[in-house]
């Protein structure tokens, strides 16, 4: 095994046509995708497996993922690339009532071993339906898997296990991540399903942290070392079946909690995150559980509105200071 | 035909004394499309309905019992009780499922043929649906795209002129569904679905098409739903010249008298289907009956596969 430099929309790229050579059931669809998408996570698959295994589709994402649960029923296992997680709205009939619950509605009978691969996320000055993030609407339907890589070794890694799995799994990538240069193993080391990564160690408080704010939760983890104080921070990697004991387990050991994600906080994933860590390590708490998340607004176009509106290190840095400051109020005197 | 019409009815005595649960949506009066089709099929060719989809089950070869049991919400149902009515499926016979959301199982047929293709199989894709899902954005989505990748995909709706409680002329200016496809090159045909074997034949047509990998083909079918929407629909949208034009169009009744005109058939034949029938449900709703409701822990065991 050997170490090479790569970008997480490479990762992405190398791990479809690892897939696509590896079995040749795996088939790709999606608009765009012979030409590579507009982020090039498809490109030279359709020069390399043809057309019949790279389909191109018009605009009509309801029906584009219902041919791929029809397929994966029959025995393909379909990868469809939402070219926007906004657009993932297009779709969520046939995700929701078909792919979801296939398995369970025919007793067994019926297996969707689909990927459903989008991207979301702000940042890119393109407004309120290209730069949502979403996935809390998917956490909350039983049958699907979500994952939500934040690095190119997690994106390979959790693409190896995301094709193997026999279930609907929809794969979340962030577009301000595609393009950062990283470092990473190859070939890649697989990532199972359903294990939370500890992205940094650290012994006073617990962030943490999903997609693009991982990056910044190490951020913000820097500059509190200035401050004396040790955060551990840890990426769920997958938001279902989520790792909790992982999370309650670091949680129990360092008594403060900070959870940050890009979307609105407002019933979140995050919200989730908060009562099931709770709930595994209360009595263990040193402080309340802090949420960081975008304002209860769509997403704003005008640069210095939308930089305003994206959470980042610098509401982490704050929650977490915060949380170590708390002091424990005197109980209110019964009546 | 006689095992539908006999079942349906048994289902709609079942549901009056609440022993067959949920919405439940009966195909009286699309007998003959769902043996004017299924019984051109083998096992492996995959058949994909709506929510009034036990007519479809039974005539691909869905065991008797087995779906009864499923309606009743029991552990040796096709589903294991989890499905219901509107979802049944039984992969065993290629029946590939009923869905409960109207045009929801239009875009799963392509896949299937995507796959069959994609696999150099000869296996062709049925799927049902009623005149109400032409209006939804998946029809025209999955004509768009069958047309387009050529699929050996036949679409067999049954136009019954009433989208739920609504009759089709309030909801769209195109009367025939036949001619909705007409811009996308589609092979088409109109046929009255009362007559069985006016549906057998224009099927066998598009049948042989589809088996050499071409297609896609649309077999509109003008059928009478003798009930309601679901069972216990007041029905009072409907016109009372409704039982007349059923004595016209009853597809079971019109195939007998064909029969007995014809000579294939003596009266005593046509006695023995229907006592055969007869038993059959009889039987079905027995084996339903003797099955236990599914464990609890059922539930969360089949949520996720593997």
């Amino acid at each position: 095994m050997s170490e090479i430099e790569t970008t997480f929309v490479k990762a992405v790229n190398g791990s479809l046509a690892r897939a696509m050579r590896a079995d040749d059931r795996v088939i790709v669809l999606g608009e765009d995708v012979a030409e590579g998408g507009p982020y090039t996570a498809t490109a030279g698959l359709a020069e390399e497996f043809g057309s019949e295994r790279v389909l191109n589709t018009p605009i009509s994402e309801g029906a584009v993922c219902g041919v791929a649960i029809g397929a994966a029923q029959a025995g393909l296992v379909p990868v469809i690339e939402i070219m926007y997680i906004d657009f993932l709205t297009l779709a969520l009939d046939q995700l929701v009532n078909q792919a979801a619950k296939a398995h369970f509605m025919s007793g067994g009978q019926l297996t969707v071993p689909l990927v459903l691969r989008t991207q979301g996320g702000s940042g890119s000055r393109s407004g309120a339906q290209h730069s949502q993030s979403l996935e809390a609407w998917l956490a909350h339907v039983p049958g699907l898997k979500v994952v939500m890589p934040s690095c190119a070794a997690d994106a390979a890694g959790l693409f190896e296990s995301a094709i193997a799995d026999p279930n609907p799994v929809v794969f979340v990538e962030h577009k301000a991540l595609y393009f950062r240069h990283e470092r990473v193993s190859e070939p890649p080391a697989p990532v199972a399903i359903g294990r939370a990564a500890i992205v940094r160690p650290g012994r006073d408080l617990t962030i943490i942290a999903t997609s693009r704010m991982v990056g910044e939760a190490v951020d913000a983890a820097e500059r509190l070392v200035e401050d004396g104080i040790d955060a551990e921070v840890i990426d769920p990697r997958t938001l279902v079946p989520l790792d909790i004991d992982t999370l309650g387990e670091s949680v129990r050991r360092t008594g403060r909690c900070v959870i940050a994600h890009e979307a609105v906080a407002a019933a979140g994933f995050g919200a989730e995150l908060c009562a099931r860590v709770q709930s595994a390590a209360f009595e263990c708490l040193e402080a309340p559980i802090e949420r960081i998340g975008a304002p209860f607004t769509p997403v704003p176009v005008s640069p210095p509105l939308e930089d305003a509106h994206r959470p980042g290190a610098e509401e982490i840095y704050a929650a977490a200071v915060g949380a170590m400051e708390w002091d424990k109020p005197e109980p209110v005197a019964a009546r | 035909m006689c095992r539908i019409r006999c079942f349906e009815e048994r289902v709609a005595q079942l549901k009056r004394s609440l022993q067959v649960h949920g919405l439940i949506h009966l195909s009286i009066g699309g007998e003959g499309v769902a043996a004017g089709v299924c019984s051109q099929l083998r096992d492996d060719d995959a058949v994909y309905s709506g929510h009034r989809a036990h007519g479809h089950a039974i005539a691909k070869g869905a065991p008797l019992g087995p779906l009864m049991a499923e309606l009743m919400g029991r552990a040796d149902g096709l589903c294991r009780g989890l499905g219901g009515s509107m979802h049944i499926v039984d992969a065993a016979h290629g029946f590939l499922g009923a869905t409960g959301v109207v045009g929801g199982n239009i875009p799963l047929a392509l896949g299937n043929a995507v796959a069959a293709r994609l696999r150099g199989t000869d296996q062709i894709t049925v799927v049902f649906f009623g005149d109400g899902a032409v209006q939804a954005g998946h029809f025209h989505e999955s004509v768009n795209l069958a047309a387009l990748w050529e699929l050996p995909v036949i679409l067999v709706c049954e136009n019954n002129g009433f989208a739920e409680f609504t009759p089709r002329s309030a909801h769209t200016p195109i009367e025939r569904v036949s001619d909705a496809v007409a811009p996308y090159g589609f092979e088409r045909a109109t046929v009255d679905g009362g007559d069985a074997a006016a549906v057998w034949a224009a099927f066998g047509e598009f049948l042989a098409i589809a088996r050499e990998g071409r297609g896609p083909m649309l077999l509109e079918c003008l059928t009478h739903r003798r009930r309601g929407h679901y069972e216990g629909d007041a029905e009072q949208y409907r016109d009372p010249l409704a039982d007349e034009e059923w004595t016209r169009s009853d597809p079971v009744a019109r195939l007998r008298e064909r029969m007995l005109a014809e000579g294939w058939i003596e009266a005593a034949g046509i006695a023995a289907v229907q006592a055969a029938a007869s038993a059959d449900v009889d039987e079905s709703v027995e084996f339903a009956r003797a099955s236990p409701f599914p464990e609890p822990e059922l539930t969360a065991e089949l949520v996720y596969a593997g």
